[in-house]
């Protein structure tokens, strides 16, 4: 099969998703591989906007994480302060997307500013829902370019925990659960017991020196090293006729 | 009684230099015709509250309108950044912009404190971040019953908020569908709430569904009949997003010079809401009008 990518990247996401998940989701990509496990191995996914939004359906993809299509068909809308309190906090929500400016060996997400914090070299959106997101879920799932820039070897602020120094320091703060996968456009990258970031599969043409490059760190890769499944014919269907014909967040295959 | 007013009264009624302002609904019935007119008026020294500032507040910013920003995302939905609070924020232009800030959670939760008159808001929130060093409205509490531990944030009163809602009778008695976000209680926290509706119905028709009020007439100061308030975010049944001005916005807030022109254009350029839609022209509209999907009729019965 001929596929892109930004495909690859959609469909080895979509891969992360059990049919039982109840799942927060993003918009862009995140949405793009909800949809897919919806719509192959996971016809039970519920999928959840921080917009309050329970249960979506969404018809066409949403353009924001609080579009009206994700409100029609709906099985439940909740005010802000209830879809954070009772499903968030309360932990009715085991898998999250998340994304961000920069992701460090522990996964803590980075959106909130390049620089220091009072006087920015860039300042980002900051965390909307992500940091309660990171901290509450029991999967957290990036989807992401890989790039030096992007994968420092720790996050000039945490806006979003991840292992905070390591395994053991994300459960000293009470937080269960944690970063469960990172997937680029080299590679599927894990996390080992220690809580640090490494390299479970690399995508067909990508290389072990390509990842090294745009690693801020000296990054390790399983021993057991695997190649990225390849995405099915199905999949690839489904992403360009229905969920994202207009090519608005892949670039798509002949 | 009715509380009918124009949009311009409202405003220079209850809007003075200096007010904490918060324009609610979370991506969905934003008041952005509201904005326009605080624009218009050349209030100054606000501090703009809202969790996700959007084009409204970017607009305002621009404007020079703005002293704080209080808020939880600041970027364009979808798009990308807000190029006039990045300005503002990073470089003082306009105007320095002081940043209180949250997550989304953490907002919310002060909110609801200032609505529920409590000195504090409890949440496992911002656990694990860096934010609670760079806002003293964020503190770590021990809980009193045992060895766990959560955060509070100080409660949020703002001296304004505008709401807005697909329907309202005169007295402010208003209902709302689709996304909810944080408006009833951005309503409720507020000392005056200026309501702007797409339409104003019967008292009758409140009081057949009360279970979609999401405010009474006793916390709504102001009521405003203003079709389109929302445009460019949407409002659930009436129109959808036009996803073409965001994008564009982004382009035009890049740019100083292109940012005034617009201002000229599409603010000071009109009166009022009705003007503005004038100029957008039908065409626009129509092509964001969705198809009709009515929910089932519920029962509530009629009691003796």
């Amino acid at each position: 099969m001929n596929y892109t990518k930004s495909e690859l990247m959609v469909v080895a996401a979509a891969r992360e998703l059990e049919n039982d998940d109840s799942v927060l989701v993003g918009i862009g990509k995140p949405n793009l591989a909800c949809n897919v496990a919806k719509r192959t191995h996971a016809p039970d996914l519920k999928m959840v906007y921080e917009s309050g939004t329970i249960g979506s359906n969404p018809s066409s993809p949403p353009l924001s994480i609080g579009d009206p299509v994700l409100a029609s068909g709906a099985v439940s809308i909740e005010p802000m302060r209830n879809g954070f309190n009772y499903y968030l906090q309360a932990g009715r929500l085991n898998v999250g997307f998340l994304g961000g400016a920069q992701i460090d060996k522990y996964g803590n997400i980075n959106s909130t500013v390049i620089g220091d914090y009072d006087d920015p070299d860039v300042r980002l959106p900051g965390s909307g829902g992500a940091c309660e997101i990171a901290g509450h879920v029991d999967r957290t799932l990036m989807v992401t370019p890989h790039s030096e820039r992007r994968f420092p070897e720790s996050v000039d602020f945490i806006t979003s925990p991840g292992f905070v120094d390591g395994r053991e320091g994300r459960k000293e703060l009470g937080l269960d659960g944690g970063p469960e996968a990172v997937i680029t456009d080299l590679a599927v990258c894990r996390f080992d017991e220690h809580g640090e970031m490494y390299v479970d599969t690399l995508h067909p043409n990508a290389s072990r020196e390509e990842v090294r490059a745009e690693t801020g760190w000296e990054i390790e890769f399983a021993d057991d090293l695997g190649t990225t499944p390849e995405p099915n014919e199905e999949e690839l269907r489904l992403i360009r006729e229905n969920l994202d014909p207009d090519e608005m967040y892949t670039d798509q295959g002949e | 009684m009715s509380k009918v007013t124009s949009m311009h009264d409202a405003i220079s009624d209850g809007v003075s230099d200096g007010d904490s302002i918060y324009l609610a609904g979370f991506t969905h019935l934003i008041p952005f015709a509201t904005g326009h007119e605080i624009i218009r008026q050349e209030k100054r020294d606000l501090e703009l509250i809202r969790a996700t500032p959007d084009l409204i507040y970017d607009q305002l910013i621009a404007a020079g309108c703005a002293r704080k920003a209080t808020f939880s995302w600041a970027g364009n939905p979808g798009v990308g950044s807000l190029a006039a609070f990045r300005r503002a924020a990073e470089d003082g232009i306009p105007t320095d912009l002081e940043l209180e800030e949250y997550t989304h959670f953490g907002l919310i939760a002060a909110l609801d404190a200032g609505a529920s008159n409590l000195p504090f808001a409890p949440l496992r929130g911002f656990i694990g971040s860096d934010l609670p060093e760079h806002n003293d409205n964020i503190a770590r509490v021990e809980s009193p019953f045992d060895d766990d531990y959560v955060y509070a944030v100080a409660p949020i009163q703002p001296d304004v908020a505008v709401i807005r809602a697909q329907r309202a009778d005169e007295a402010g008695n208003a209902h709302l569908w689709g996304i909810q976000g944080e408006v009833k209680i951005a309503g409720l926290a507020a000392d005056t709430v200026v309501l702007s509706v797409e339409d104003l119905c019967s008292e009758e028709t409140i009081r057949s569904d009360p279970n979609r009020t999401v405010i009474t007439s006793d916390d709504v100061d102001h009521v405003v009949h203003d079709p389109y308030g929302s445009h460019p975010s949407y409002a659930q049944g009436y129109y959808g997003r036009d996803n073409e001005a965001y994008i564009e916005w982004a382009e035009i807030a890049s740019d100083v010079d292109r940012v005034e022109a617009w201002l000229d254009e599409w603010v000071y350029g009109v009166e009022n809401r009705r003007e503005y839609i004038e100029k957008l022209g039908a065409g626009r509209l129509l092509d964001l009008q969705p198809e009709h999907s009515y929910a089932t009729p519920i029962d509530m019965g009629a009691y003796r």
